[in-house]
């Protein structure tokens, strides 16, 4: 990289880091960094943060209908995501697959929902789960469900929102892996006698792992500070973390108490990635290993 | 070889529920009955309503008043920032990649409570000046990596050839440099405007009371307002976005 590219010297490299830097250290680090700070002050009774250093905050965190709530975050997030990899991975699959002229289409078809206002397709949820809306006037007629069921403001709605809203973004990171994999090596498997299933698992699956891993991760990490699904579509016995922020934010004006909630949420959002960060260096320096 | 058909029939299932809903919710803009449990009938009266709301025009104004400034701003922060990542290798551009690909990963509602906090702290007086503030920090990350992207095949030498030639670092700035990034800045643009008209969570947090938007209008609306009339905003907004998607493929095409 030593060689001079004429227009950015050595010496312009402030002048194009800096204003992004400065912002980014300004409008990003620093809040993500009071979060933590604030979760150490004591409340004051009119809606603000008091002065002084306290862990009663911290310790207010064993508030008994928590653990319940974390619980639900975490396994709500943990299905959402094997649900959305499970079917992500055969449209993503069949797009990488598909003639040219189709997979213009397929891309344009998984591109639109990804764009589309994130509370219209919640809302269109809503109206469909409706105690009055078409779907449950079909399940009732079919009588897959009773005629007092109700679709909406439970967990089974959370899901099924969650799903709907990351599916598109599971998609195109295992599509774009799936692109750039080369598919005589499972007609080679087959040829060698494996099973669709089995080249589809051995074959497939490993050669398009770190697509696998991003869809992971970009589904799961939105899942597990989901608000807007759960506040819209559940009800009390479905809310998730993220509405304990909100409601403690917005509804009790406990500052210090949705900072301790909102760092335990950073921490749930740490960990997983770290891990992934861990198992792909892992693996990385394994397989150097394995090839000197 | 026979291919199995079943990631066939998934990918239908799951297109098929991708616009069941959004289907329906189209056909319930054009009809009669409030709750869209069955067709009563055609009617454009939703849309004409909707023309008639003056709080929605209102909020959609302040909308794209926000997504003007937080474009220009997060367009130029990261297109300086996405030339330094590619340009330079040093502590301070890993760090500076760190920085750009943090937000991109950090759950909404953390960064929506992290700024909040951050202007309560400043004793900063909540309203579309904190929503601007916000809305550019997060679309600067996704500037930076859409322009990052267009950089990996940008031809240093054509710059050389330019001085060579005589030209000024100015001048192969702007003549050399932009025409050629000017698709990816535009892509990176058009991403940044529409994250910021669509979002909802951290505008939420940082909106203070009497400020609104037209997501936080919508929100409003889900809770307590008429569905027609949502369904018939929908409409519009979903023609909005096939078109958008249309012109970006347009403009990320163009090189092919």
């Amino acid at each position: 990289m030593a060689e001079a590219r004429g227009l950015l010297e050595p010496r312009h490299e402030p002048w194009v880091t800096l204003p992004s830097f400065l912002w980014l250290v300004l409008l990003f680090a620093v809040p993500a960094v009071i979060v933590f700070a604030i979760a150490l002050r004591p409340t004051d009774p009119w809606g603000g943060v008091g002065a002084g250093w306290t862990l009663e905050t911290l310790r207010s965190l064993r508030n008994p209908s928590y653990p319940s709530i974390l619980w639900r975050t975490l396994w709500l997030s943990a299905l959402t995501t094997v649900l959305c990899l499970l079917l992500a991975t055969p449209v993503a699959y069949v797009m990488a697959r598909a003639p040219e002229r189709w997979r213009h289409w397929l891309l344009l078809a998984v591109i639109v929902p990804f764009w589309t206002s994130f509370l219209v397709r919640i809302f269109a949820w809503k109206v469909l789960l409706h105690p009055e809306g078409g779907l449950k006037h079909l399940l009732v007629a079919l009588r897959l469900v009773p005629a007092d069921a109700s679709l909406l403001y439970n967990a089974g709605a959370v899901l099924l929102v969650l799903v709907y809203t990351e599916l598109p973004f599971a998609i195109l990171p295992i599509y774009a892996a799936a692109e750039k994999f080369d598919f005589r090596l499972l007609e080679a498997a087959r040829d060698l006698g494996a099973s669709a299933l089995r080249a589809f698992w051995s074959v497939f699956l490993p050669g398009i792992r770190r697509g696998l891993l991003t869809a992971m991760l970009v589904t799961l990490i939105p899942a597990l500070g989901s608000y807007v699904v759960p506040d819209l579509v559940g009800g009390p016995t479905s809310e998730m973390l993220g509405n304990k922020i909100a409601q403690r934010t917005f509804v009790d004006r406990n500052l210090p108490h949705a900072s301790a909630l909102s760092a335990l949420l950073a921490l749930a959002v740490l960990l997983p990635s770290i891990g992934a960060i861990a198992l792909e260096r892992g693996r990385r320096v394994h397989g150097k290993e394995v090839q000197s | 070889m026979k291919r199995s058909l079943t990631p066939v029939l998934v990918t239908v299932g799951v297109l098929a529920f991708f616009y069941l809903p959004v289907v329906v919710l189209v056909l319930n803009s054009f009809n009669a009955s409030r709750f869209g449990g069955e067709w009563t009938g055609f009617t454009f009266d939703w849309y004409r309503r909707l023309w008639q709301a003056r709080e929605i025009w209102a909020a959609l104004g302040n909308t794209l008043a926000i997504a003007a400034f937080a474009t220009v701003a997060s367009t130029v922060l990261g297109t300086t920032a996405a030339l330094a990542l590619d340009r330079f290798r040093s502590r301070l551009q890993d760090a500076h990649y760190l920085l750009v690909y943090a937000p991109l990963v950090v759950p909404e509602i953390l960064m929506g409570m992290s700024l909040l906090l951050f202007f309560v702290a400043l004793h900063l007086q909540l309203g579309y000046l904190t929503i601007v503030l916000s809305h550019v920090t997060f679309c600067v990350s996704y500037v930076t990596m859409v322009v990052l992207g267009r950089l990996q095949d940008f031809d240093w030498d054509l710059v050389e050839a330019a001085q060579d030639l005589g030209a000024d670092a100015w001048t192969s700035a702007r003549r050399v440099v932009l025409p050629l990034l000017a698709p990816g800045i535009a892509a990176g643009a058009l991403l940044a405007f529409t994250l910021s008209v669509d979002d909802f969570v951290i505008t939420f947090f940082v909106a203070g009371p009497g400020t609104t938007t037209l997501p936080l209008r919508i929100y409003s609306m889900i809770k307590h307002g008429s569905p027609p009339l949502i369904n018939a905003l929908s409409t519009l907004l979903l023609a909005l976005t096939v078109i958008t998607v249309w012109l970006s493929q347009r403009l990320l095409e163009e090189k092919e």
